[in-house]
C-alpha cells in the first residue's frame, strides 16, 4: 500500500469510522450484558430503576436456580442435538458425494427440488408431520424429533457437501476409478478423509440449528420433562412469577453451547453462512 | 411386456439394452443410495405440502383420538371465513406488511453500512465480526428473553433514554397497540443482521481493488463509487438478502412466543403464531391449515425466483 499524507481529514474519518464500529459492536453487545448482569444478581436486587448497573457481588443462585429448573431439558436437547447433527452429516457428505461426482439425467433437477426444502416454513407441513409421527408411534419421543430434524437437514447439508466436493477435481475421482476403485471405496478413501473442514462446517451449522430450534421441538415434545431446552426457557420466562434473574440465568444456560460453538469455531461457522446461501 | 412369455434369459438381456447408459454400475449405485433421501423429501416435503393444502379444503374442526382426522370436503369454506371474517387474520397480514418492511430494511441497510465500514482495513477486523455476527448463534428464544426484559415499557432502553436525556424517545415498544410488530423487527434484525453483513462483506471482498482503483482515477468520490460501481455489482448479495429476509418475515415465531405471544390488540400476532394457536391450541385444525397453506403460497413467490436464479449455477 502507499503511504498516504497523514491529513486531518483522513484522521477524522478513520475515527468516525472506528467510533462508529464501537457504538455498533456495543449495541450488539448490550443484551449479552443485560442477560449477564441480571443473571449474577440476587432476587432482592433485580430492580428496575437498577438494571443497566453492574452487580454489587457476584450471585450465582439465578444460575444455579435456572440450571436446576431446566437441566433436565438441556440434556434432552444433547441427546436430541449431537446424534441429529451427526447423522444428518453423514446424510448430507453422501448426498453431496452424488450431486458432485455421480450426476445422473435429472439428478441437478433433483437437488434444486432438494432445496425447496431449505426455504419451507415449517408451519406449512405442521400438520401432516403431527399425523405421521403419531401414526407411527413417534409423537412425543426424543426418537421422533432426531428422525423430523435429519429429515429436514438433508438439503442444506447436501447443498453443503456438493459445493465443497465440487472444489475437489474431478481427475482424483478418474485416477481412482481407473485403479479400479468403486462408488463406495472413493467415497470412503478418497474423499471422506479430505472432507473433515466440510464435516465441521455442517456439523456446527446442524448443531446450532437444531440446539435453537423452538417450533418443531414445542409441537412434537410438548411434554415438559422430554422437551428440549428452549422450550423449557420459553416456559420459564412466559410464567411472570419466575424472577428476573433465574429466567436470564436459564437462557444463558440454553445459549452457552452454540455461544461456545462459535467461539471455538467461528471461523467454520462463518464459512456455514456464506456456503448456505451464496451458491451450490 | 414380452410377447407370449418367452424365456427370461432375453428379456433381461433385452431390458439390460434398454436400460440407460447413464443408470448403469457404480451410476446405478449413486442413484440408488440417494434414493431414501429422494423419497424423504419427496413425502416430508411435497407430501406434505399437498397434504396441507387438502386440510386447508376440509371440515377438521375438533380434535378426536389419535388425532383422527375429518377430511370431509367443505371448498373453500376455511379460506372464506380466514379472509373475509376473521379479523384476527387480517391484523396479522397488516402485520406481516409492517414486519417484512421493518425487518428486511433494518437487516438490509445494516448489514451493508457494517459490511462496508469492516471493509476499511480495519484493525481488529476480526473481533468486531464476531461480535457481529454471534447474535446469529443465539437461539429466537433466548434472544427473545433478552429483548423483552430490553424493551419492556416501564425498564430497559426507556430508562437509559430517560438518562440521557432522550426521554422523548421513550415508547411502548411491543406493548403499542398498532405497531408492536415493528419492536420485534428490532430483535430479530439484531440476531440476523450480523448473517447479512457477512454476505456483504465476502461479496464486497470480491470486488477486486484494481476495480475500485480504476474508479477514483477517474475522479469518482467515494458516494459515486458506491452507488454507480459497487452497490450495482452487489446486485446478487442483496438479492439473497432480500429472500432470506423475506423468508424470516413470514416465519417468524419464536420470538413472538418468547417476547409479547400475540400482543396487545394482536399487534404483535404473526401468521405463524395464529397458525400454531389456531391448530394446537384451538383444535381448528383446517383453519389452522389455511394458514400454513398461505404461508406456502408467500413463501413461494420468494422461493420460486431465487431457486431459478440458482438454476444456471447448479447446472454447470
Amino acid at each position: 500500500m502507499t503511504a498516504r499524507p497523514l491529513n486531518w481529514r483522513h484522521t477524522v474519518s478513520r475515527a468516525l469510522i472506528y467510533g462508529a464500529l464501537t457504538v455498533l459492536a456495543l449495541y450488539y453487545l448490550m443484551p449479552i450484558y443485560l442477560l449477564v448482569i441480571t443473571a449474577l444478581k440476587p432476587y432482592a436486587r433485580v430492580d428496575f430503576t437498577q438494571m443497566w448497573r453492574l452487580p454489587q457481588s457476584i450471585d450465582l443462585s439465578g444460575f444455579l436456580t435456572g440450571w436446576k429448573a431446566v437441566a433436565p431439558n438441556f440434556i434432552n436437547s444433547v441427546i436430541i442435538t449431537v446424534p441429529a447433527a451427526l447423522i444428518s452429516s453423514l446424510i448430507g457428505s453422501i448426498n453431496g458425494y452424488i450431486f458432485a461426482k455421480w450426476r445422473f439425467r435429472g439428478s441437478d433437477t433433483i437437488f434444486l427440488l432438494f432445496l425447496v426444502g431449505m426455504f419451507l416454513p415449517y408451519q406449512g407441513i405442521l400438520i401432516p408431520l403431527v399425523q405421521t409421527l403419531v401414526a407411527f408411534g413417534l409423537y412425543g419421543k426424543l426418537s421422533g424429533l432426531i428422525l423430523v430434524h435429519c429429515i429436514f437437514g438433508i438439503p442444506i447439508t447436501a447443498l453443503m457437501f456438493r459445493g465443497y466436493f465440487a472444489s475437489i477435481p474431478n481427475e482424483l475421482v478418474d485416477a481412482a476409478k481407473i485403479d479400479g476403485c468403486g462408488f463406495f471405496k472413493i467415497y470412503r478413501y478418497i474423499l471422506l478423509p479430505i472432507a473433515w473442514p466440510a464435516f465441521a462446517v455442517v456439523g456446527i451449522w446442524q448443531f446450532t440449528s437444531i440446539w435453537n430450534d423452538y417450533l418443531i421441538g414445542v409441537v412434537v415434545l410438548s411434554r415438559p420433562t422430554l422437551s428440549p431446552v428452549n422450550v423449557a426457557v420459553k416456559n420459564i420466562a412466559g410464567s411472570w412469577t419466575t424472577e428476573w434473574n433465574v429466567q436470564m440465568g436459564a437462557a444463558l444456560i440454553a445459549a452457552l453451547p452454540t455461544i461456545f460453538v462459535y467461539l471455538a469455531l467461528g471461523r467454520f461457522f462463518m464459512r456455514g453462512l456464506l456456503a448456505g446461501s451464496l451458491k451450490g | 411386456m414380452s410377447q407370449g412369455g418367452g424365456p427370461t434369459a432375453p428379456l433381461l438381456a433385452r431390458l439390460k439394452a434398454r436400460w440407460p447408459k447413464s443408470m448403469r454400475g457404480d451410476r446405478l449405485v449413486a442413484f440408488l443410495v440417494l434414493l431414501p433421501s429422494i423419497i424423504a423429501v419427496a413425502v416430508f416435503v411435497y407430501g406434505f405440502i399437498l397434504w396441507t393444502f387438502r386440510i386447508s379444503f376440509a371440515q377438521w374442526d375438533k380434535f378426536m383420538p389419535n388425532l383422527q382426522p375429518d377430511y370431509t370436503f367443505v371448498g373453500l369454506d376455511n379460506w372464506r371465513k380466514l379472509f373475509l371474517d376473521d379479523e384476527r387474520f387480517g391484523i396479522d397480514l397488516r402485520n406481516l406488511v409492517y414486519y417484512a418492511v421493518g425487518f428486511m430494511s433494518q437487516c438490509i441497510i445494516m448489514g451493508f453500512v457494517i459490511a462496508s465500514l469492516l471493509d476499511q482495513k480495519i484493525k481488529g477486523e476480526a473481533i468486531f465480526r464476531t461480535i457481529f455476527i454471534f447474535p446469529f448463534a443465539v437461539s429466537g428464544i433466548v434472544t427473545g428473553v433478552a429483548w423483552k426484559w430490553l424493551m419492556y415499557p416501564s425498564a430497559g432502553i426507556n430508562l437509559l433514554f430517560d438518562s440521557v436525556g432522550l426521554g422523548f424517545l421513550k415508547n411502548n415498544w411491543y406493548a403499542d397497540t398498532n405497531y408492536g410488530t415493528l419492536a420485534i423487527t428490532i430483535a430479530a434484525a439484531w440476531q440476523m443482521t450480523g448473517y447479512i453483513m457477512a454476505l456483504y462483506l465476502a461479496g464486497l471482498r470480491g470486488i477486486s481493488a484494481e476495480l475500485r482503483e480504476a474508479a477514483q482515477i477517474d475522479g469518482a468520490s467515494t458516494w459515486n463509487l458506491y452507488r454507480y460501481v459497487i452497490i450495482p455489482m452487489l446486485a446478487p448479495v442483496t438479492f439473497t438478502a432480500i429472500v432470506l429476509t423475506g423468508m424470516g418475515s413470514i416465519r417468524v415465531f419464536d420470538l413472538v412466543a418468547a417476547i409479547s405471544g400475540s400482543g396487545a390488540g394482536y399487534a404483535t400476532d404473526t401468521l405463524a403464531f395464529y397458525m400454531f394457536q389456531l391448530t394446537f391450541q384451538k383444535n381448528l385444525f383446517a383453519l389452522g391449515g389455511t394458514i400454513a397453506a398461505f404461508m406456502i403460497i408467500l413463501s413461494a413467490f420468494l422461493v420460486g425466483p431465487y431457486l431459478m436464479s440458482m438454476r444456471h449455477e447448479v447446472e454447470r
